[in-house]
């Protein structure tokens, strides 16, 4: 699957802002399909720091890397799914969009994509 | 971290504590030193000023060649480090910056965060001074001051 269906298959779920690969060591956006006024530099690199941080947590513990991490907030969330091949997938949304259908449309994409 | 103007101290210490960079250089585009994080010798901080300058202008140069627009920022990533050069606009005229940075943080952070800084550089500036004339029995004093707030001696 190409990275631009990838990042389809998952803005096209409502409430979606965006959805981004990320250069797990960089930081640095790959492709994205953003929502106006996302700010895709931004999210990258601070996903990637997320991601980076959390794979020490789960070493430090013994145990394997995370598959799917989900950041909640008020006003919406950020789900990062860690691929094999240095990337990441990431996607951006609103408190209104349905978690349980993003959650597999991400790791979906994450799997056939990297 | 020194700094010879006090304005630039709070947006660069909160660029330093937020990227995590190793080494940070504020000069302007000749190369003047006007702060510093991590250099110990003022020998290294005038050789990285003029080296940075000199990469930029290079870049500026090529890209005039190319018929492109200004390149803003040169990355050097190596194994162990990397270097983050990046030219910018003040209110006190261009300036550049220098960052290097290891694996404990990355590139995205470094150029996220320097781009807020130079946003709170803007912000802070203040209202620019009248320009003074530099007198040669004031030069050297001057020069030794700025190296006196660079490295403290």
């Amino acid at each position: 699957m190409s990275l631009d269906l990838a990042l389809s298959d998952i803005t096209r779920i409502p409430g979606v802002r965006g959805a981004l690969v990320v250069s797990r060591d960089d930081g640095l956006v790959v492709a994205d399909a953003l929502m106006e006024g996302v700010d895709g530099g931004a999210v990258a690199a601070l996903a990637a720091s997320l991601a980076g941080r959390m794979r020490g947590v789960t070493a430090v513990l013994g145990q394997p890397e995370p598959v799917l991490l989900t950041l909640g907030g008020t006003e919406g969330m950020l789900l990062l799914a860690p691929g094999q091949s240095g990337l990441l997938l990431v996607a951006v949304a609103g408190s209104d969009v349905n978690v349980a259908e993003l959650r597999l449309s991400v790791l979906a994409a994450a799997g056939t994509t990297f | 971290m020194r700094a010879i103007e006090r304005w630039v101290e709070v947006p660069l210490q909160t660029f330093l504590s937020e990227s995590a960079a190793r080494v940070t250089l504020l000069m302007t585009s000749s190369g003047q030193v006007v702060a510093q994080h991590g250099f110990t010798r003022s020998l290294d901080v005038m050789s990285a000023a003029a080296l940075g300058a000199g990469i930029l202008a290079s870049t500026a140069e090529l890209s005039r060649v190319m018929g492109t627009r200004p390149l803003d920022a040169v990355v050097h990533q190596g194994s162990a480090v990397g270097v983050y050069l990046a030219g910018f606009d003040t209110p006190r005229g261009r300036w550049l910056g220098l960052v290097v940075f290891g694996p404990e943080t990355s590139l995205g952070l470094v150029q996220m965060f320097f781009a807020r800084m130079v946003g709170d550089l803007g912000r802070a500036a203040p209202a620019e001074e009248p320009p003074r004339q530099v007198l040669a029995e004031d030069f050297e004093a001057e020069l030794n001051s700025s190296l006196r707030t660079l490295f403290g001696r």
